[in-house]
């Protein structure tokens, strides 16, 4: 008995033992690497990367500029945010940038940025992003890195489906994330079936990047999330997600959860054109902003726009049609054949690709389930392309690499399925760290992808980094998908929350880059093209100081005659015309930020004194041997002084 | 002279025109902060830089040690240059139309004295700039000059500086070449054609 037992108790530990084995065993490290994916990554000193990488900022408003496949950071480029750097958002120039109809908005939540494109492929112009909260769309000019135009949206409640483009950028979309009564007006918030709408925009995007709202189409009054423009035989369309069919105005995570499917529309804006064309548009009286920065004259400049273009499609046939797409579909993204349209149907368990030939044929034989408000509802079999089986838990997005396959990102499970397009199998799967969002494939959203690595966007760093209290560096992952199974390279951390990242061959844009600006070229009111121009005068209580810099000394760099009170402008005009030479300027006791000023530009700086006394002021960049000596000082007189304008350098 | 000859000396005094599209010396600045490279090109008429805006950045640089600022409007000898060359190509041109082997010598050793006296012109230059410094410069080196190398590479300060014939001198050395070979040429075939006449 006592020898049955012995036994049974070294069974047991035996089996307990064989489980534990089994299960360190087989559970795979996630920090294993086999050696060589640090050379993979690695980028010597004094050489570049092969890619550029931006990622939207999140809340922070800004965009990330970092090199693939090294993962450093090289630049943030200020769009929605004030940046006290680059004095952004407080020299006197750029504040047009920020105008909005709600007033200056210092802050943005900026979530997609998308490269300019010709013929479906990234031409590296620009890149666009969307300001998600107060609706609007920002242009950043590739050649400077620096926000070029800023758009607000009208007759939105927030700018979540947005910027995508169509194929040779004629159009930079834009949807409400929130429907909203509209135009605007003070209703019941439990009124939103009777008076909630929603609107898909198009903003015509010019030669030179100028942009203005072409027209906008009112559509029922659910959320709308993403989109994409089709491309190859699909241009002329975009397709937008919406969830909320439910219309539902409170606790959305269960009342909008409810509908087994939900729409993806499918707006043909050839048509819009026509409709447009023809003056069966309504003019609807609003207002929105067109900040835009000229770079001859070292300025933004702001302008309202009073009233917008508004197609209804009831009064439109064929200009939209919706597909039934389960469940809460989040990302729509089109393959680069332009014939699949993959929906990210977050709550749904498989990934639902539609197929353009078929949508195209079923509004041509009206293989319509029902009408919402004037929009066909297209039949589910009808245009349905194929389904991925078991993509994860949570799909949202989804890229390609121009070999046939789709990855998506499903944020529940955490992980990057890979799947083949046309027998919608998947034949690959990574894990992410973790909770992705987004992903990227450099050009993975156009017609010509770089299919060499996928950019994985995460939520949630947890365990990944050193700890730095209780918010953690968000981060993106870099992963090789040159072969047949991916392969983890590399994290490294991101500013903001990396909501999308748009990626592109280093050499197509490094070849745009600007060095400085000519100072010839110098269109500023304000500036100034030789030290000899520097000058220091009074208008009132108002003072212009017109002052250069250069290697190293300010002109002038002794002021006085200012007294509290005034109002001082220093207008302060870089003279080097050398690359990476730029010089800052700040006065003690600014109430504003500094200038950096790049060479051959001009910024300006508002400052009033409160106090009298002598203020020194300096170069805040470090510029040159004697950049210690790059220095001066402003006199402030009591109100009522007369001590006179006298300015000098080297006097 | 042949035709030979003749036609050679004229080929010889049009290569000259080459020398108003091609810069005829460069002193190139090399130096850590500079991987793009900075430096001067020297044309018959005029001082540009390798880059735009180099000349000036040079001369921003310059003012540290208290060098004069080069002004190419202000040097003379660029405005006389082109009529120096404008007449040797003329003489030349004259001297291959004519044939006569005489003003063939001529024209080489006018050319020979040309190159001499712009050398030591341009040594002189190089000697002045590079002593004539301002006393109050920031940086004072004692004892340290920088006037650039007449031909060759020395290191002032933190730059090396290298200077170097360029395009153009190499053409006008085409030129006296040419000329020379002509002269031979001519001076062969008599020999040749002595015994038979």
């Amino acid at each position: 008995m006592n020898r049955k037992y012995l036994k049974a108790v070294l069974v047991g530990i035996a089996v307990v033992a064989a489980f534990v084995i089994l299960h360190y065993g087989c559970q795979e490290s996630k920090d294993l690497t086999s050696g060589d994916e640090a050379g993979r990554v690695y980028v010597a000193p004094g050489t570049y990367d092969e890619f550029y990488l931006f990622t939207s900022g999140g809340f922070s408003g800004q965009i990330g500029v970092y090199g693939l496949p090294s993962g450093r950071m090289f630049r943030v480029i200020p769009v929605f945010s004030q940046d006290p750097e680059k004095a952004w958002g407080y020299s006197e120039e750029s504040k047009p940038m920020f105008m909005t109809s709600h007033g200056f908005i210092p802050w943005d939540d900026a979530h997609h940025p998308k490269l300019s494109q010709t013929e479906g492929i990234a031409d590296g112009r620009w890149i666009f992003i969307n300001g998600n909260n107060t609706p609007r769309v920002a242009r950043v000019d590739l050649s400077t890195f620096k926000t070029a135009e800023i758009i607000e949206i009208p007759n939105s409640g927030g700018n979540h489906g947005s910027p995508f483009l169509t194929e040779n950028t004629e159009y930079v979309v834009a949807s409400t994330r929130f429907s909203i009564p509209i135009p605007d007006k003070d209703v019941a918030i439990s009124s939103y079936k009777e008076n909630f709408k929603g609107t898909i925009s198009f903003v015509k995007v010019e030669q030179d990047g100028a942009m203005d709202v072409a027209f906008q189409i009112l559509v029922p009054g659910f959320n709308y999330d993403l989109a994409h423009g089709g491309k190859g035989p699909s241009h002329g369309w975009a397709f937008f997600t919406s969830y909320n069919t439910e219309q539902a105005n409170t606790l959305l995570e269960v009342n909008a959860s409810q509908n087994d499917k939900d729409f993806i529309a499918a707006v043909n804006w050839k048509k819009a054109e026509e409709y447009v064309a023809q003056g069966k548009a309504k003019t609807f009286n609003t207002s929105y902003f067109r900040n835009y920065f000229d770079e001859k004259k070292h300025m933004g400049f702001s302008e309202e726009k009073k009233t917008v273009k508004v197609l209804i499609p009831e009064e439109c046939p064929g200009l939209i049609y919706y597909l039934p797409t389960p469940k809460s579909p989040h990302g729509v993204d089109v393959d680069p054949t332009g014939e699949y349209i993959a929906a990210g149907g977050k709550l749904a368990s498989v990934i639902v690709v539609h197929s353009f030939s078929k949508m195209m044929k079923a509004i041509e034989n009206k293989e319509f389930e029902t009408t919402i408000d004037g929009i066909p509802v297209l039949k589910y079999e009808s245009v349905i392309g194929g389904e991925v089986n078991n993509p994860g838990l949570g799909p949202l997005h989804t890229e390609f690499d121009g070999n046939g396959y789709g990855y998506t990102s499903s944020f529940i499970s955490s992980e990057i399925v890979k799947w083949k397009i046309g027998t919608w199998e998947v034949v690959d799967r990574i894990p992410a760290y973790y909770s992705i969002g987004h992903l990227c494939v450099p050009g993975g959203d156009t017609r010509k992808p770089w299919g060499k690595y996928v950019i994985a966007l995460n939520k949630i760093t947890k365990d990944r980094y050193l700890p730095t209290g209780p918010e953690l560096t968000q981060s993106a992952q870099l992963i090789d998908i040159s072969g047949d199974k991916m392969k983890l390279l590399l994290d490294f951390p991101t500013i903001g929350e990396p909501h999308y990242a748009q990626s592109i061959p280093a050499d197509i844009l490094m070849k745009n880059s600007k060095k400085i600006y000519p100072i010839e070229e110098n269109a500023h009111p304000y500036g100034i093209k030789a030290e000899k121009d520097a000058r220091v005068v009074r208008e009132g209580n108002v003072v212009h100081v017109y002052m250069s810099q250069i290697r190293t000394h300010f002109a002038p760099d002794n002021i006085e005659g200012i007294k509290v009170g005034d109002v001082v402008y220093f207008h302060v005009t870089n003279l080097e015309q050398d690359w990476d030479i730029p010089h800052g300027f700040a006065v003690k006791g600014m109430q504003n930020s500094e200038l950096l000023v790049m060479p051959g530009a001009t910024e300006t700086a508002v400052w009033t004194p409160l106090k009298e006394g002598v203020y020194p002021f300096y170069c805040t960049d470090f510029c040159s041997a004697l950049h210690q000596e790059m220095q001066g000082y402003i006199r402030v007189s009591p109100r009522g002084s007369d001590v006179a304008i006298t300015y000098g350098t080297g006097k | 002279m042949k035709t030979q000859s003749k036609i050679l000396v004229i080929i010889a005094s049009l290569l000259l025109i080459l020398t108003f599209f091609f810069p005829l010396w460069y002193i190139d600045l090399e130096a850590p902060q500079y991987p793009e490279g900075i430096g001067l090109r020297i044309w018959v008429n005029q001082i540009s830089g390798l880059k735009p805006n180099d000349l000036s950045n040079i001369n921003g640089l310059n003012h540290y040690i208290g060098m004069k600022e080069i002004v190419p409007d202000a040097i003379p000898e660029l405005k006389v240059m082109p009529f120096v060359m404008i007449f040797l190509l003329i003489f030349g041109l004259l001297a291959g139309i004519l044939g006569k082997r005489s003003l063939v010598y001529i024209w080489i050793s006018l050319f020979i004295v040309t190159a001499a006296v712009g050398m030591y012109d341009f040594y002189l230059w190089g000697y002045d700039y590079g002593h004539d410094l301002n006393p109050n410069a920031a940086i004072k080196v004692p004892g340290m000059a920088y006037q650039p190398p007449l031909i060759g590479s020395k290191m002032l300060l933190n730059f090396n500086a290298i200077s170097m014939p360029h395009i153009g001198s190499y053409i006008l050395v085409a030129a006296v070449v040419l000329a020379a070979v002509a002269l031979y040429l001519d001076k062969k075939n008599r020999t040749i054609k002595v015994p038979n006449a």
